[in-house]
Order: C-alpha cells, then sequence, then structure tokens
C-alpha cells in the first residue's frame, strides 16, 4: 500500500509537505488497521508524529485525516480504504507536528459549556434517583471521547474557533442541559444562545459523518435549539 | 536541548503524577481543600487508561442483592489467595458505597434500575455471606464505566480549575540533600523543555505497566512510568510476580472483552461445544475468579480443545441473551467484537484467549497512601515526600488477584486518602522548599545518555537496533517466559534474556534528535521503565516457589502458606529480594484465616 502523509517539523520545515512511504502488502494482514500500518511506518521513519495510546478507540488520541475523512486510526480497517491512503492532520487548528494537532482551542470551547453536574446538594448516604428512562436520554452524549473529529470537520468551528463552540462542546452542553439530576438546565440554555454559539451550526452533517462512536452531534444541536425556543 | 544549564524550577504544594482516575480523584481533594497543585500527564487526562475499563466498580450497595461491606472483604481476600492485606482491604471496601455515591454526585451517568437506583451487575469471585449466593455488587455505566468515570472526574476537575500539565513526561524522582523526595522533573513533549516541579510531596498515579507482555488489554502508555523511578531512586517494588491475565481478550489482538459480559450471562465454549467452566468451578462456573478462568482457558487449549484452525482460542457466547439487553448493557462490547473481529455476538460467539491486563504489585504503600520501604532493620518505613496510588502502587488490596470491579474502586478510594493525607500534612507544616536544592546528577546522566549517537556505518547490511525492536523482543521474552504458566526453566531463560535486552538497551542510539514531539526518545525513556519492570517480575516470580493466585507454576503447583504467605520487595540493585508480612489484622473484623480458594 501507498501512504502520502503529510509532515511538518517546526525546528526543520517552513511549511508542511507530503511525503510518500510504501508498505509491502506482506507486511499487513487483512484486519490490520490504519494504525498498525503507522507502527509500521515508524520503524522505518522513528520522527513520524501522530498520537495514540488506547488502540481500540475509547481514549480518542488518534484522529486524523484519512482519503478527507476524520477517522481514528486504530479503529479504520485498512481493508476499507484504497491502496492509496492520503493522511493529513485534523483540519482547523495549528499543527504542532507531522499528524499531531494543537488541540487547545478546542478543549477550551469543551471547558467554558461548564461540562459538570450541577445538582442539588445531597449527603453522601444518598444516591440521585434517576429513572431507566430520564437515563436512556443520555445515550448518544455520554460517550464522547473528546477525539476532536467532529469540531475539525465543522467549517463553522474552522471559520470562528474562538466563538463557535463547536459541535463536540455543544454535545457535552446538551449531555447536561437533558441529565435530570441537573438543576442549572435554564442558565446552560441562556449562556448558549448567542448567534456565535449554538445558532452558528448550520447543520451541513459534516460532525455526525466524521463521529468514529456513530454519535449524533447535529441531532443533539438541533434538539439544544428547540428547547431554547421553548423554555427561554 | 542545554543538559548542561539549569532547569526552571516552578514550586507548589503537592504534584500528582499521573491523570488517570487515581490521579484526578486526588487532585480533585486537593483543589478543593484550596492547595497548590499541579497535576502531570503524558497525555491529555481523558487519554489516560482508566478511559478503557468496562464492567463497573465494587460497591455493597445492596441494590439488588443484599450486601454487606464484610462479605465484599471477604470476597477480596479470597480473591487475592490472602496475600492482601487485611487491614487495607477492610479499608476500601467500608469506603466502597460512599465513595461510588460520590461520583453519582459527580455526574458519573450509571446506569439505573426501576426504582431509580444505580444498576448493579454480577461480577466474578463475589458472592452473599461469605461464599454462598451469587452478589450483584458492581455499579455500571453500561460497559463503559471506566469511559464514565474518568471523564466525569475530568469535568470535576474542570469545575475547580485544577493545574494541569498535559503532555508532559514524568523523568525521574528528585531528592534533597537530607536523600528525602523534593520533586520531579518533567519534559514538556511539545518542545522537549525540561522543567523541575520542586515540593514536599509528589504523588506517584502512573497507572500500569502492561506494556511489558506483548498481548495485553493495555493501552500503549502503560509503561510503568512511575515504578522505573521508584526503582532508580533505590526504592522497592513490591509483589511484582502477580500480573492478571484476563480470561477474554480478543483473540490474536487482546482488546479486553469485559467480564460483565459472563455477568450478564454469557459463556465459554471450547471446540466441542462444551461449557467447560463447569469442570473447573462447578459452583460459579464462569464467575470463578479470573486467575481460575484463564487458567481454565489455557487448559482447554493446551488440550486441544481450542478453536479455529490454529485451536488457540476459545468461545465466549452470548448469543442466548437478548438482543435488547445486549444494546443496553454491553453495547461497548459488541462495538469492539464488530469492529476487531468483524463477529456481532448477538449472533455467533466472540473469540477470547487470556491477555495480560492489570498488575497487583507495584510501590509499596500504606493505607494513607504514604510510601513504605524497610530500614536496615528491615522495618517498614515511611519514605518522606512520595505518595503513590492506583495501579502503580500496591497497598495491598489486591494481593495475588485482583477481583473485577475492584480497580475503579482502589483508584478512587486510595485517590481521596492519599489527598487527605497530603491536606493534612501542608495545613501542619506548610511547603516552604526554598534555598532546598535538589540533586540533579543521575538525571543529567540518564538524559545525556540519550543523546548518544550512532557511528555512521558505511556497511548497510548491519541491522541497526532501534527501541521500537529492543520493546518487541522484550514483549515476546516476558509472553514465552512469563505468562499464565510458569516454571523455573521457562523464567531462568528469560532472566537471561533480559539481561541480553539490557545490554541492548544500553548501547541502543536514537535516530531522531529534535526537540518537538520527540516520540522515538519519549519510547527509549519508556523502555528504561519497562525492562526495569521486566527484571522485577521475573526476579521475583522465580524466586516464589509456590502457586497463588495469578502466579501459577507447574512445577510448584500448590500454596504453601508456611513459607510463602508474604510480600515480596525486589531492588533493582543486583536484582535482591527482601520479603515482609502480610497484614492478617483488619481493625473492625476478626482475621480471615487463610484457608483452601475452591469456587
Amino acid at each position: 500500500m501507498q501512504f502520502i502523509i503529510s509532515r511538518y517539523n517546526p525546528q526543520i520545515d517552513k511549511d508542511p509537505y507530503n511525503q510518500t512511504f510504501e508498505l509491502d502488502n506482506t507486511l499487513l494482514s487483512a484486519d490490520n488497521m490504519l494504525l498498525d500500518a503507522l507502527h509500521l511506518l515508524r520503524e522505518q521513519d522513528p520522527s513520524l508524529a501522530y498520537r495514540s495510546s488506547c488502540q481500540e478507540g475509547v481514549c480518542g488520541s488518534d484522529g486524523m485525516n484519512v482519503n478527507g475523512r476524520n477517522r481514528l486510526s486504530c479503529i479504520t480497517p485498512l481493508s476499507d480504504l484504497p491502496q492509496k491512503v492520503i493522511i493529513k492532520p485534523m483540519p482547523g487548528l495549528p499543527i504542532i507536528k507531522d499528524l499531531i494537532i494543537d488541540m487547545d482551542l478546542f478543549y477550551q470551547q469543551y471547558k467554558d459549556v461548564e461540562p459538570f453536574l450541577q445538582s442539588e446538594p445531597l449527603d453522601l448516604q444518598h444516591e440521585h434517583l434517576q429513572s431507566p428512562e430520564e437515563r436512556a436520554k443520555l445515550d448518544g452524549s455520554y460517550e464522547c471521547i473528546l477525539c476532536g473529529c467532529c469540531s475539525t470537520s465543522c467549517p463553522s468551528f474552522w471559520w470562528n474557533p474562538d466563538q463557535f463552540a463547536g459541535p463536540a462542546a455543544l454535545l457535552a452542553a446538551s449531555r447536561f442541559v437533558i441529565d435530570s439530576r441537573d438543576i442549572q438546565t435554564i442558565d446552560r440554555l441562556k449562556d448558549l444562545d448567542s448567534p456565535t454559539q449554538t445558532f452558528r451550526c448550520r447543520h451541513i452533517q459534516n460532525c455526525t459523518d466524521s463521529c468514529p462512536k456513530g454519535l449524533n452531534p447535529s441531532r443533539a444541536i438541533q434538539e439544544l435549539k428547540s428547547t431554547m425556543v421553548k423554555e427561554i | 536541548m542545554n543538559l548542561s544549564g539549569n532547569f526552571p524550577i516552578e514550586f507548589y504544594d503537592a504534584l500528582v503524577i499521573g491523570a488517570g482516575g487515581a490521579g484526578m480523584r486526588c487532585a480533585l481533594k486537593l483543589t478543593e481543600e484550596g492547595h497548590k497543585i499541579a497535576m502531570v500527564s503524558k497525555v491529555f487526562p481523558t487519554r489516560s487508561h482508566t478511559v478503557a475499563a468496562q464492567g463497573g466498580i465494587n460497591a455493597a450497595l445492596g441494590n439488588v442483592t443484599p450486601d454487606k461491606w464484610q462479605w465484599h472483604m471477604y470476597d477480596t481476600i479470597k480473591g487475592s489467595d490472602y496475600l492482601g492485606d487485611q487491614d487495607a482491604i477492610e479499608f476500601m471496601c467500608q469506603e466502597a458505597a460512599e465513595i461510588v455515591r460520590e461520583l453519582e454526585h459527580f455526574g458519573v451517568p450509571f446506569s439505573r434500575l426501576e426504582n431509580g437506583k444505580i444498576y448493579q451487575r454480577a461480577f466474578g469471585g463475589q458472592s452473599q455471606n461469605y461464599g454462598e449466593e451469587q452478589a450483584y455488587r458492581t455499579c455500571a455505566a453500561a460497559d463503559r464505566t471506566g469511559h464514565a468515570i474518568l471523564h466525569s472526574l475530568y469535568q470535576q476537575n474542570i469545575r475547580l480549575g485544577t493545574t494541569i500539565y498535559d503532555e508532559y513526561y514524568a523523568l525521574d524522582l528528585l531528592k534533597t540533600p537530607k536523600g528525602e523526595i523534593g520533586g520531579i522533573l518533567v519534559m514538556n513533549i511539545h518542545d522537549g523543555a525540561y522543567k523541575i516541579l520542586q515540593s514536599p510531596h509528589t504523588l506517584l498515579a502512573t497507572g500500569g505497566a502492561g506494556q511489558v507482555f506483548r498481548n495485553n488489554t493495555n493501552a500503549s502508555i502503560n509503561t510503568g512510568d512511575g515504578l522505573g523511578m521508584v526503582l532508580r531512586a533505590g526504592l522497592p517494588l513490591q509483589d511484582m510476580e502477580f500480573w492478571q491475565f484476563h480470561p477474554t481478550g480478543v483473540a490474536g489482538k487482546g482488546m479486553l472483552i469485559s467480564e460483565a459480559v459472563r455477568g450478564e450471562g454469557g459463556k465459554l465454549r471450547n471446540a466441542l461445544g462444551d461449557a467447560f467452566m463447569e469442570k473447573y468451578a462447578p459452583k460459579v462456573k464462569d464467575l470463578a475468579s479470573r486467575d481460575v478462568v484463564s487458567r481454565a482457558i489455557a487448559i482447554e487449549v493446551k488440550e486441544g480443545r481450542g478453536c479455529g484452525p490454529d485451536k488457540d482460542y476459545v468461545l465466549l457466547d452470548i448469543s442466548h441473551i437478548p438482543e435488547e439487553v445486549i444494546t443496553e448493557r454491553l453495547p461497548g462490547i459488541r462495538d469492539i467484537s464488530q469492529t476487531f473481529l468483524g463477529i456481532d455476538p448477538v449472533k455467533e460467539p466472540i473469540h477470547v484467549f487470556p491477555t495480560c491486563h492489570y498488575m497487583m504489585g507495584g510501590i509499596p504503600t500504606n493505607i494513607q497512601g504514604q510510601v513504605v520501604s524497610p530500614d536496615d532493620s528491615g522495618e517498614q518505613k515511611v519514605v518522606p515526600g512520595l505518595y503513590a496510588i492506583g495501579e502503580c502502587a500496591c497497598v495491598s488490596v489486591h494481593g495475588a488477584n485482583r477481583l473485577g470491579g475492584n480497580s475503579l474502586l482502589d483508584i478512587v478510594v486510595f485517590g481521596r486518602k492519599a489527598a487527605l493525607t497530603i491536606s493534612e500534612t501542608l495545613k501542619l507544616q506548610g511547603s516552604n522548599q526554598n534555598g532546598i536544592d535538589l540533586n540533579l546528577h543521575t538525571i543529567r546522566q540518564r538524559l545525556q545518555r540519550w543523546q548518544k549517537r550512532n557511528e555512521v556505518s558505511a556497511d548497510t547490511s548491519v541491522q541497526i537496533d532501534s527501541v521500537i525492536q529492543i520493546k518487541k523482543s522484550l514483549q515476546q521474552i516476558m509472553d514465552t517466559g512469563c505468562g499464565v504458566f510458569r516454571d523455573q526453566q521457562t523464567m531462568q531463560q528469560a532472566f537471561h534474556d533480559l539481561q541480553e535486552i539490557q545490554v541492548r538497551l544500553d548501547n541502543v542510539c536514537l535516530t531522531d534528535f529534535n526537540d518537538v514531539f520527540n516520540l522515538e526518545r519519549l519510547a527509549g525513556l519508556e523502555l528504561e521503565n519497562l525492562v526495569a519492570i521486566a527484571f522485577a517480575t521475573v526476579a521475583s516470580a522465580l524466586a516464589r516457589t509456590e502457586s497463588r493466585g495469578a502466579h501459577s507454576r507447574v512445577d510448584y503447583t500448590e500454596r504453601d502458606d508456611q513459607a510463602w504467605l508474604k510480600h515480596t520487595l525486589y531492588f533493582q540493585e543486583e536484582h535482591r529480594l527482601e520479603y515482609k508480612a502480610v497484614n492478617l489484622q483488619p481493625k473492625h473484623h476478626a482475621t480471615f484465616e487463610p484457608k483452601p480458594r475452591v469456587y
């Protein structure tokens, strides 16, 4: 297989450039993931930089742009890819080195939506009660792994990463808006109710299309918007 | 990179090294108490390996079946094959209910029962009334409990504004002129710059080291960095012969398939279709302790009843469980099975085989989270300034074998406890470190060593060694020499092979000398820790001439309490071993006397 990988070392290069690597198909097996191929390429060139950790799609480290689509390399089967694979860093955020981007803005947007439960104070002898139906509403939002595949594929985020919260942060915001234990629902909605925050989303669905966990941030944002209209 | 000049110094009340569940629970408490702390992590906090924990966290809430912390304590001690310290286990089980409710208050989206309480499932080795009916004790957020807990703890740290150095790598502990631990040297992975973090309290929460084995469920970051630091500081590691092989890793790959699958009714079957656990654990069958199930699978395969063309795995069958239960309770497992095996477990069984999962041993500590080490007379003394919690520590609550659901509990219980210990000391003594110079001699030498460059050889046929190749060899040696079953000969061979690995490690050179995200240098530094841990493992295992918990020897098949009801302490210098007594004196409950372990 052929891998065309975007390289950039700020100590040497003025701009990113593409480097072509070849991997002999005999080195690869039918069930390899893209990450396995990258590990083999790193044996050829130990300076090749990408993040990875859990290797099973739960830590969210290894988001990258593969043939035009943001994916996690550890759960992207090579068999899904053509013989020529073009790998770039996820777009829209500064490149640190090769496929590693600076995600500070992305994390800041997440922090800014106050992604933590704010509930009635309760002593440690008791649990908050929550019905299975109430709990089921959190399915599809709490599973986010903060890989950034969604936000870095969103043109609204590309334009205004400092203003538009982006799909990942809005998904987190919606997770707390719908959590029956949280009591700050109205304040949360008011904070999100601005043209540059939630309403900069135009629902082009890039986020949902790119989510490696199969989540649907676009729908969560839609529901946030309708809750805002109804509640405030 | 300038190694000769002075490194910049920052002062803190306390340092937390590692941002998994243990580190984040600890940092949260310290920040809440108003201390100036820094949490250091080589990855962004939610990338830490706690995120991959699946099945749940044990607490005797009694939401599903009647329960008491005393029953949980008994099960944990029995599970540990009586090597766990009974005072520590008692403390952990007593704290469990409150700490799980606290997690719920932090926002953890636990699955729920019809009455609105936290859902609890059956897990291996858990019983009611000291060994009778199966207990339902494992509190779960579907099969993503670790993810749910880690993210909630990170969110709480956001709430309090904890100072986090993420993508900083902790290199080594730094000592004061008096020999106390006075801080740590860290490297910013983004630009390779070094910095001294100085503090009277340094806490290690660096997690496990499953990367010493080739087949493992662990993240690539699990390289035992804290353990390597402790060994280099001349301190011991405890019980390093005890590694848990999880019975159900994805065959040939290693990803974890949670015990929750068997808790929800999954059955292990061999090539003949037999539910073989009935033979090995007639009473609790598939929900026996992990060491027991792993050995059973290994025996089935060894005796030719494995599945597939190479007869090298067994089947985990959940096809009899209704699809809606799988969707609600085991969605992550279904996902992993489909992604890595192309198998939908609703229709077809999952291919599984035991894979290295968890390190029961680690840095010896007391219940307060303080690191302890024997003095010249053999008495266990607190190491001033140093703490350890979570998988990198050995309190010891897991002894020779950990129960499923007890690791998430361990990290939060001792994370909170260690924070309280540090906080109380800070309130009494303050944290003035001005004027104390830390010794940098050894660390400068270590860093200098990685500056070494290969002589350029004209002969291109000479294969130049690399960090990656050495790591692969190391993992192969440990898989072969120190796996589910062990004996004198294979371990002796492994020890011999490790000495060759050490020579290769001493001589290997890097090819990349840039400073920005130099992952080759990082891997080299990590490899030093892995090799040190492999030596600790094999040396400790060779000496222990008995079978206990996860340490299973074909040449010494019985547990020998007379000779071996004691903890191993391994020191790096000359691979020296010492031993210390197991604590059999809990505070609020009578001693559980060791007896034969039957499931």
